[in-house]
């Protein structure tokens, strides 16, 4: 198993030199983000060395019930970011709950789904496969999820004369805002599209360049980096349109009016 | 200046009476309506009508418009005159009762109810890029545009390049060729020169002579009075109905 090259700390220390750097440049040009650089790194390797412990305990207990817990505490933490990066929430749980909600319905089917027909590790719900796949699909559902509901809302409020014209032309909600609905779906699948489209040309992906590292043949790793592509448009499909579908819902209401009102205020920046 | 072949007499605040054959002045000054019109619309009962309607801002309002009529709304600015014609067209969330024709308005669908009481606001919205994507039946508005001043190109037209007075009357026409029975005007002509504002008062006219009831807002006081022979009055969230405020002997 040990066909890889193993790190020790002084090469990670060595390495973090380099934000350093960029630390002495925010400080040299004045960008004043040299402190939420320093704070975001510091960050990254504490929550990646605590997710290595609890990986570590996941794969050596396989138990679903954990499996469960740790696959939960992922899914909250994406709807808190998918919150964050809205311009304009929706008010009270709904900000929380629509995203939340909907990446959990979109990437728990469709982990399972690649985890009951192609992978089919034993038993199905085995950690060390079910983890990092999910944590695949849940990451980019998330930035599908955040975009798609940021371009509703912000084109919502920009466009409102024209989507009410239509309500008053007797327009159903569905009806009226359907272009805009249509821009919120296609922002939403845009990064997956132009990843899909770079990949192997411009990028070669995080999972497939770990596998080749870790002495996987090219070829192989290259058919499983195939299938994560195919699981991780799907799920971003099925959780935006979900998202998208349901904020529409939320913002207009059973008179069909739009209900902007059902926004949070904005924020002060 | 449009005059209707119908005299309404102001009644009570619950029945306006409409009545016919009744010698009206403007008759003489307007020779061309024909005598003794039948109204081709029921006349008994208002059309239109709302009690105690109110918003988070509109205080509760009561009023009712017949078929055929035509009440002016006037108030000065940001005092909810808006705000009342959207609550009438359920844009906004609002509580009280509004009825047609004496079916209630939460018996039938937000959209069926808009197209029933069309609004036409200050600012009409545009989803397409041309003209024509704004009418689901481009040979019914063409006719209703001629009349209008505007010529069979127009069709192509770019929203973006129309002036404001063009928008507001392709946005009037948009929401007449859905036929409603009511209509809520939201300063239709502020933006047209005098030709243009006669153009839109006569068709307005002409449609109110075959039965459509309106509620215009305007800030012309001369306007009001060609209109109209009932104003509301809205004033900081509070609406007055204020009933031949003019009598039409001075027409």
């Amino acid at each position: 198993m040990a066909n890889y090259i193993t790190l020790n700390y002084l090469d990670l220390a060595l390495a973090s030199v380099l934000v350093l750097i960029d630390a002495g440049l925010s400080i040299i040009f004045g960008l004043k983000i040299h402190r939420s650089l320093l704070v975001a790194a510091i960050r990254m390797a504490v929550q990646l060395a605590l997710i290595g412990l609890v990986l570590t305990a996941l794969f050596s207990l396989v138990s679903p019930l954990w499996t469960g817990f740790v696959v939960l505490a992922m899914i909250l933490f994406a709807g808190q970011e998918v919150m964050q990066r809205q311009d304009r929430r929706l008010s009270g749980w709904w900000s929380f709950g629509l995203g939340a909600g909907c990446m959990m319905m979109s990437s728990v089917l469709v982990t399972a789904f690649a985890l009951l027909t192609a992978i089919r590790p034993s038993p199905w719900y085995d950690p060390r496969y079910a983890i990092p796949l999910l944590g695949m699909i849940l990451g980019n559902c998330m930035t599908g999820i955040a975009l798609g509901l940021n371009t509703l809302t912000t084109s919502l409020i920009l466009r409102r004369a024209s989507v009410e014209a239509q309500l008053m032309l007797g327009a159903t909600r569905w009806d009226a805002a359907a272009p805009v609905t249509r821009d919120a779906l296609r922002s939403a699948l845009m990064p997956t599209i132009n990843s899909m489209s770079a990949t192997g040309l411009v990028s070669l992906p995080g999972m497939m360049t770990g596998q080749i590292l870790s002495g996987v043949p090219p070829v192989e790793a290259v058919k499983y980096q195939i299938l994560v592509m195919f699981l991780i448009a799907g799920g971003t499909g099925f959780g935006a349109a979900a998202a998208v579908l349901g904020g529409v819902y939320r913002l207009t209401d059973a008179r069909h009016r739009l209900r902007l009102d059902r926004l949070a205020a904005a924020q002060a920046i | 200046m449009a005059c209707y072949s119908l005299g309404v007499v102001a009644g009570d605040l619950t029945t306006i009476v409409v009545q016919t054959g009744k010698p009206v002045n403007c008759r003489t000054a307007w020779p061309k309506v024909p005598k003794d019109p039948e109204p081709s619309f029921p006349v008994d009962a208002p059309l239109l009508q709302v009690r105690d309607l109110r918003t988070k801002i509109l205080k509760p309002a009561s009023f009712s418009l017949a078929a055929g009529e035509c009440i002016a709304v006037k108030g000065p600015s940001g005092a909810g005159k808006t705000l009342l014609l959207r609550a009438i067209a359920d844009l906004d969330p609002n509580q009280g009762l509004v009825s047609l024709e004496g079916r209630d308005r939460s018996t039938i669908p937000g959209p069926e109810w808009r197209r029933l009481v069309g609004y036409v606001p200050a600012e009409p919205g545009w989803w397409a890029e041309t003209v024509c994507g704004h009418f689901g039946d481009w040979s019914a508005a063409a006719a209703v545009l001629t009349d209008l001043g505007f010529p069979q190109e127009a069709k192509s037209w770019p929203i973006a390049r129309l002036s404001t007075g063009e928008r507001l009357r392709l946005a009037l026409v948009r929401a007449l060729i859905i036929r409603p029975k009511v209509l809520l005007l939201d300063e239709p002509t502020a933006a047209l020169d005098a030709a243009s504002v006669a153009a839109v008062e006569s068709l307005i006219a002409t449609r109110i002579r075959t039965g459509l009831a309106v509620l215009w807002v305007t800030h012309d006081a001369g306007q009001a009075r060609r209109i109209a022979r009932r104003q509301l009055v809205v004033e900081a969230g509070s609406v007055r109905d204020e009933i031949e405020q003019w009598p039409i002997t001075s027409r």
